[in-house]
């Protein structure tokens, strides 16, 4: 077979640049070797959130049973049918599922399942049900993406789970130990915490979810105390037998701890093995593949997006380069070069991070000025039973250009895409201050931790 | 093996501290006795440490533009046997300037814009920093864009733009003290100038004469040495501005000796070599002296006593001397003067003829202090008439 455009994995970022060009009618394959929607859509992003509001819900619904709640009481406790609630997590996925493969089809974006294998920069094999189809191409996507990274002595397999066991099982564990307190590890640890499970953190950094501030994390870290996790601070695991834990604590003293589960959460690492990425002359940095701000490889017509070219490794800076790339081919002038690309931890409470904080804007000789709001003063989060949290800006102190926005609380997350916009527009606190919030929402916060750098915030 | 400490010596005229002007030797080297390792710069020149052992550098404080106190140490040595050590040592502290900090430009970053604009800029290969932004901290709209490509602004064509960058250049070494020297003559003296007319039309032809009769290796006069004649003459008769004012101590040093100071534009920077008692000197000597240490001061070499003493100052800019100066005085004299060019000009002579002289103004300033207006007006009168009689000054 012969193609324009050669797009290797229908992740969020290999789809997302096929269906763009498509639509701009570049004679386009899709190679895909697992199903349409990569990490994100079927063992990510997505069923982990819906997993996340289950838990949530079943949380609630506890809370409602013992204590009447917010006036509201559950004559029993309800009852979790785990397998139930997977079967739903599993709907929500197969019908993305079937709406991105619907997207390519409708953009005319050939579909072939298999696994690829280069024979040079622009030739593949492809290893499909119906046997070998050899592919040469014009141009190449990489889109391989990333999968969890495996500890040498703790091998997936068994009851050790990496994330993507983590969303497929059948019943929740009863005594969880998760390896790795980043955001994913928290992530689905504390959801099995409301699902019940017993769950404790071993974690090698002196702080969770370390490449965070430390003020942004607090509320994660009293929400872990409140629940009663405990979080094992400088520990290292270091062997998985019968169901036993063994680490190494802070004060390195050897320890072990029983489980049904364990589940390793220590980063992704890009996907550059087993398919020819040797066979095609693209140059590397570290791990990943090298590109530039038009996300070209070394090698000419071959161009890398998404996990496989490292940090942020966020399904949305894929598609964002899915875009770039899909377009530079059909001859328009683009690149790759955002203001900034928000990061979102769906812990409990959630994190937003956007831009530089102020000790990482003084790091480039920025000097600033700092708003913070807190939930607790904002109407909507407390009608919400969400007043845990704040918002807050960091702006130049010299023109007041917003460098960075934080924040932390329920529900926070969906306030991000008002941050980044306000970060790529190249807003100032005036424009935010300027800008009329909708009472009651959350959004409100915003606008008063700009009102708050100006040093005027109305409600504090 | 011992240490050496390297103090920083007394370099006389009571100075408490001087400059680090460049260092020669690093941590580590190994250095011979009468190498040279430092220069340091006091207010009147550039004086070169030289070690005074044979060692290894095992340290090394301050650096170029740093202050070092007169005692401290300023090197340490490894050497054979024993050093000269003590237990206890003033380690030398550099005196820190104030830093002021600047808000530079923000040319590095990113233009502030919305991604439309951005995307715009990109398809019409129109750099953004390049466009003048109308908004709110330099904010580049649609509007903006519009007009920078109506303008013809793309890449590749020449642009008026602003500039925001700022350099920041430290004032150290030979700049800083001039910078603290004029300073110091502003601030303290009063000053006024008085300029007058002499026609040097007689003392120009002698002057020609005078070079007529020199062999190709005999310097020749320019007509700086007669003005020096002719200043001599002056303060001879005006001792009053042949003096340096102490304020301090409320009193006038008037000096029987007579030093003229050249002011002389080196490489680094404005310096004033000497010409020491002048009232020893023929107009052939006093030319000499003149050449040799001003060549000694624009090459670096001039040695201190070269650098200082003068009681008054002469200050030329030969053919670029304009026709009024105000020149500031090199203090703590109380007179200098400065020389303008020399211009062909149509002069009335004797009533009614009109004839052109060799003309040239004398631009002098005083401190009103010590010498009174009218004294400064005889004393440059006085070197009006030496020079338009130019026999007076041999006389």
């Amino acid at each position: 077979m012969k193609c324009k455009l050669l797009v290797i994995g229908a992740g969020p970022g290999g789809y997302v640049a096929a269906i763009r060009a498509g639509q701009l009618d570049i004679d386009t394959i899709i190679v895909e070797g697992g199903r349409a929607g990569g990490t994100c859509l079927i063992r990510g992003c997505i069923p982990s959130k819906a997993l996340i509001h289950a838990a949530d819900k079943f949380e609630q619904m506890t809370a409602h049973a013992s204590d009447g709640h917010l006036g509201i009481s559950l004559e029993s406790r309800p009852v979790l049918d785990f397998k139930a609630t997977m079967a739903w997590k599993e709907g929500i996925v197969d019908r993305l599922n079937g709406g991105v493969e619907g997207l390519l089809k409708k953009a005319g974006v050939r579909q072939i399942k298999g696994w690829a294998m280069f024979r040079d920069a622009k030739t593949c094999d492809v290893e499909t049900k119906s046997g070998i189809v050899t592919i040469t191409a014009e141009h190449v996507i990489l889109a391989n993406g990333s999968k969890p990274t495996e500890l040498p002595f703790l091998p997936f397999g068994g009851d050790v789970l990496s994330s993507t066991e983590a969303l497929t099982l059948t019943k929740v564990p009863k005594k969880l130990v998760v390896v790795g307190a980043g955001y994913i590890g928290l992530e689905l640890g504390i959801a099995y915490s409301k699902l019940g499970s017993e769950v404790i953190f071993i974690e090698a950094d002196t702080r969770i979810l370390a490449t965070y501030d430390k003020e942004l994390t607090a509320p994660v870290q009293q929400w872990l105390q409140a629940n009663d996790i405990t979080v094992h601070l400088g520990a290292k695991a270091s062997g998985w037998k019968d169901n036993i834990l063994s680490y190494t604590d802070k004060d390195g003293k050897a320890q072990t701890i029983a489980a049904d589960k364990l589940l390793v959460t220590v980063g992704r690492k890009p996907n550059t093995e087993g398919w020819g990425l040797e066979n095609m002359a693209v140059d590397m940095t570290g791990a990943f593949i090298k590109i530039d701000k038009y996300c070209r490889t070394a090698m000419k017509n071959v161009w890398a997006i998404g996990d496989i070219t490292g940090e942020p490794m966020l399904a949305h800076r894929a598609s964002a380069q899915g875009e770039v790339v899909a377009e530079i081919i059909a001859g328009k002038k683009r690149e790759f070069n955002p203001n900034a690309i928000a990061a979102v931890c769906f812990t409990d409470p959630e994190i937003i991070a956007v831009g530089l904080s102020a000790s990482e804007a003084k790091a480039e000789g920025i000097e600033t000025v700092i708003g913070k709001f807190p939930l607790m003063a904002n109407g909507r989060a407390l009608t919400m039973d969400a007043g845990d949290g704040f918002v807050r800006i960091t702006a130049r102190a010299d023109n007041h250009v917003i460098v960075g926005i934080h924040a932390v609380g329920p529900h926070i997350s969906e306030l991000s895409g008002e941050f980044a916009l306000a970060l790529e527009m190249g807003a100032r606190l005036e424009d935010i201050e300027g800008t009329i919030h909708v009472h009651p929402t959350v959004t409100e916060s915003f606008a008063e931790a700009s009102l708050a750098a100006l040093g005027h915030a109305i409600h504090i | 093996m011992g240490q050496y400490n390297f103090k920083l010596p007394d370099l006389g005229e009571g100075l408490v501290e001087a400059e680090i002007a460049d260092i020669h030797v690093k941590v580590g080297d190994m250095v011979t006795e009468d190498q040279p390792l430092i220069d340091m710069m006091t207010d009147k020149a550039t004086v070169e440490m030289p070690s005074p052992v044979d060692g290894k550098i095992l340290s090394i404080s301050g650096n170029p533009g740093d202050m070092i106190t007169v005692g401290a140490t300023m090197v340490v040595i490894e050497v054979e046997g024993e050093g000269n050590a003590e237990a206890t040592t003033v380690k030398a502290e550099p005196v820190a300037l104030p830093v002021i900090p600047v808000l530079t430009g923000t040319t590095s970053e990113k233009p502030l814009t919305s991604p439309a604009v951005r995307r715009r800029a990109l398809e019409e290969d129109i750099d953004l920093t390049r466009v003048p932004g109308s908004g709110p901290a330099g904010r580049v709209s649609h509007q903006d864009l519009d007009d920078f490509i109506a303008a013809g602004g793309r890449i590749g064509q020449p642009v008026q733009q602003k500039r925001t960058a700022i350099e920041e250049i430290p004032v150290i070494g030979i700049r800083r003290k001039i910078a603290t020297r004029m300073e110091l003559s502003k601030r303290s003296i009063p000053h006024y100038s008085y300029v007058e007319e002499v026609d040097v039309t007689e003392v120009e032809k002698l002057r020609l004469f005078l070079n007529e009769g020199r062999t190709e290796d005999q310097p020749k006069l320019s007509i700086l040495p007669f003005i020096m004649m002719a200043t001599l003459k002056g303060m001879e008769k005006f001792p009053e501005c042949n003096s340096h004012y102490d304020p301090e101590h409320s009193l006038v040093r008037r000096f029987s000796g007579i030093h003229l100071g050249i002011a002389s534009q080196t490489p680094n920077g404005l310096m004033v070599p000497v010409v020491s008692h002048a009232e020893s000197r023929d107009i052939w000597d006093m030319a000499t002296e003149m050449m040799r240490v001003s060549a000694a001061a624009r090459a670096g070499k001039a040695k201190r006593e070269e650098l200082s003493g003068s009681t008054v100052t002469i200050t030329s800019l030969g053919r670029i001397g304009g026709i009024v100066t105000t020149p500031v005085i090199n203090y703590p004299e109380v007179c200098i003067i400065g020389v303008n060019k020399i211009v062909p000009r149509p002069m009335v002579m004797n009533g009614t003829d009109i004839v052109i002289r060799q003309m040239m103004n004398l631009s002098s300033s005083f401190d009103h202090r010590v010498v009174d207006g009218y004294v400064a007006a005889e004393f440059i009168q006085f070197i009006k008439g030496a020079l338009e009689q130019p026999a007076t000054l041999f006389m």
